[in-house]
């Protein structure tokens, strides 16, 4: 103990550690307190689905659960896949593909909606891209929209045969979930 | 005001004792029984404490409801019906909280309607207004939180939109929205998760709203209430002590507010509910039409009004953010009202044109409030575009440009003027401000 005055610097140095140290602690004690509020483990668990495609029958469509969310698969005619195929992505409110299983950027053309050789499927997280109403035009007597695929009735969002939206709020096509043929007939989604 | 100190004199031994040690009395009888009121306030200035009402009322009951709720996706539902049928007095303390929250939001919108009428938002009343817009958007957090609750359909799709309005800042940077709504989710849909969390924060933001009334008071008793001429206090002979002058005006308008309020409860208690409530939760179907509840269909309709394109302009990808920052706009913009409006007269009773704007603001919240409760097609979306313009148009350009150009009739010298004519005396010198003049 001498009774000089203490040197300065040193004692800036300390105050600012010590609070720096007293930040850190702080902020990693809130991420758990945070990060508790995601999806947990028994959410991320529901992953896949298989799903056997035999008895949709053509201009058909079905509805599945897959991780709480609802899945579209419609069998697709030959006149909507046509109608779909015409049509310009650039000239879409939303010209990218939209599939889990493609690049971000790759255009909205129908062939990038679907698998190879599967054109007739056509398999979609059927949620609204607006604010994530379920869609209207699985079943028969149900609105399809002006654009023959689905309509979404809380904010009137219209959606064509290969779920692009075409007019009305939504701002992206409908999402095509990462999904594969596991047979001719069955697919595995997730 | 912020100067005045309590009457207040302990005479039990057991009194002294306690003012010495915390002098709440003395603080309670110096602030709500001896303070100053303006002596003009009218039947629009009772809302502050039928306000005050609905808050107690709204925690009393909810507190009670809880002892019986079961916050689960698979019972909440059933438990909601079996404290309607089987709880003792439970139809009738369910419907207070419900027909309760749309009461509390019909007493704040008048209020707040009272404020901007009178100007009460101009200085030295800025903190005490801002503090007030904090309390309704508290207010609307709240009651979303507690719609939630009953599970029924439009619990579950009210729930899913409102949510979902955060995905809007996938279009800033790609992944954040969706990042957050999942994480309000704790999934990756609505589910019962969500249920539970939405549950433990409607108990505890009343609490919360609880704290900010409380500086609410606090600034309205550092600045005094405002009056139906908006002019300042000049001389004490122009109050009179809150206890009882102003307390049996509050219970007159309490009263009257009680007998809506319970004949709702008691022969409507449904009517301002929705139907589809009444169906549980599935996640698989939509209603054909969501609505909010009646106290949102104006920020909904601000909402709706963004789709492809915005009278003729088109707004391509961008509509949904848009329709996201507009209807949180028209709640943010009230905040900024202190420094839009540039009159330096406050009430309304002495600006010819800004009454007819104000008007015009009120008739432009009803249309709102209607077109929100229609569906989003046909001319209805385009009416809801024309009234989106026109409230923002309230707060700019119309509140800066009426301060510049429109001339205020003359002001009467004083409160005492106002209510007793030219001959009102109790005039203290230096009283002939008049304000109208620059």
């Amino acid at each position: 103990m001498t009774d000089h005055v203490e040197d300065a610097n040193r004692r800036d140095f300390l105050v600012i550690a010590g609070n720096a140290f007293a930040a850190v602690g702080a902020a990693s004690l809130i991420w758990p307190f945070v990060q508790q509020m995601n999806p947990d483990a028994s959410a991320k668990a529901l992953a896949t689905t298989e799903i056997d495609l035999a008895p949709v029958k053509e201009g058909q469509a079905i509805t599945v659960m897959w991780r709480g969310k609802p899945v579209f698969i419609r069998n697709r005619t030959k006149d909507e896949i046509e109608a779909a195929a015409k049509v310009d992505p650039s000239e879409l409110p939303d010209p990218e593909a939209r599939n889990a299983a493609l690049p971000s950027n790759d255009p909205a053309v129908d062939a990038n909606r679907v698998k190879a050789g599967h054109e007739n499927w056509l398999v979609m997280v059927g949620i609204c891209t607006h604010l994530g109403c379920i869609p209207k035009g699985q079943t028969m007597s149900d609105v399809k929209g002006d654009f023959g695929g689905w309509f979404c009735p809380c904010h009137g969002s219209h959606y064509d045969t290969s779920g692009r939206i075409r007019k009305g709020p939504a701002p992206r096509n409908l999402d095509v979930p990462p999904y594969e043929f596991v047979s001719a007939t069955k697919i595995k989604i997730g | 005001m912020s100067g005045h100190t309590s009457s207040y004199e302990p005479t039990s031994r057991w009194g002294k004792w306690w003012d010495e040690r915390l002098p709440i009395a003395r603080m309670m009888h110096g602030q709500f029984v001896d303070f100053p009121t303006p002596r003009n306030l009218n039947y629009m200035w009772t809302f502050g404490g039928i306000l005050m009402f609905c808050l107690v009322a709204q925690i009393v009951t909810g507190i009670v409801l809880a002892m019986h709720y079961q916050p689960s996706d698979t019972a909440a539902f059933n438990s909601i019906e079996h404290i309607r049928r089987d709880v003792n007095y439970g139809w009738m303390i369910r419907s207070m909280h419900a027909v309760g929250a749309s009461m509390f939001f019909v007493a704040v919108y008048i209020h707040m309607f009272r404020g901007l009428y009178y100007g009460s938002y101009k200085a030295p009343r800025e903190v005490l207004w801002i503090l007030g817009v904090l309390i309704l958007l508290i207010m609307m957090a709240t009651a979303f939180l507690g719609y939630t609750l009953p599970w029924g359909q439009m619990s579950f799709w009210g729930v899913t939109v409102i949510t979902n309005l955060f995905s809007a800042l996938d279009t800033i940077w790609d992944g954040l929205g969706t990042g957050i709504v999942e994480w309000l989710w704790g999934g990756y849909s609505v589910s019962g998760v969500t249920l539970n969390r939405f549950f433990s924060l409607h108990y505890l933001l009343p609490f919360v709203l609880t704290g900010v009334v409380i500086l609410h008071i606090w600034a309205l008793h550092v600045a005094g209430q405002n009056n139906p001429t908006g002019l300042d206090i000049k001389a004490p002979s122009e109050t009179v002590p809150m206890h009882p002058y102003a307390t049996s005006k509050d219970i007159v308008g309490l009263f009257v507010f009680i007998m809506l309020f319970a004949w709702i409860v008691f022969f409507a208690p449904d009517y301002l509910g929705h139907a589809d409530n009444y169906i549980e939760a599935n996640p698989l179907v939509t209603p054909p039409h969501i609505v909010p509840e009646w106290y949102f269909l104006p920020f909904y309709a601000i909402l709706r009004a963004f789709t492809g394109s915005f009278l003729g302009i088109p707004l391509g990808s961008y509509a949904k953010l848009l329709g996201v920052l507009a209807m949180f706009a028209s709640v943010f913009i009230l905040a900024f009202t202190p420094w839009l409006d540039t009159s330096r007269v406050r009430s309304a009773k002495y600006r010819p044109w800004y009454k007819i704007a104000f008007w015009g603001f009120v008739f432009t919240c009803l249309a709102l409030g209607y077109l929100g409760s229609k569906p989003a097609e046909g001319s209805y979306v385009m009416w809801a575009q024309i009234f989106t313009v026109l409230y923002f148009a309230f707060f700019f350009p119309i509140l800066p440009l009426l301060g510049l150009y429109e001339t205020p009739k003359p002001l009467p010298r004083s409160i005492s003027e106002s209510v007793l004519g030219e001959g009102g005396h109790a005039m203290p010198a230096g009283a002939a401000a008049a304000p109208e003049k620059r």
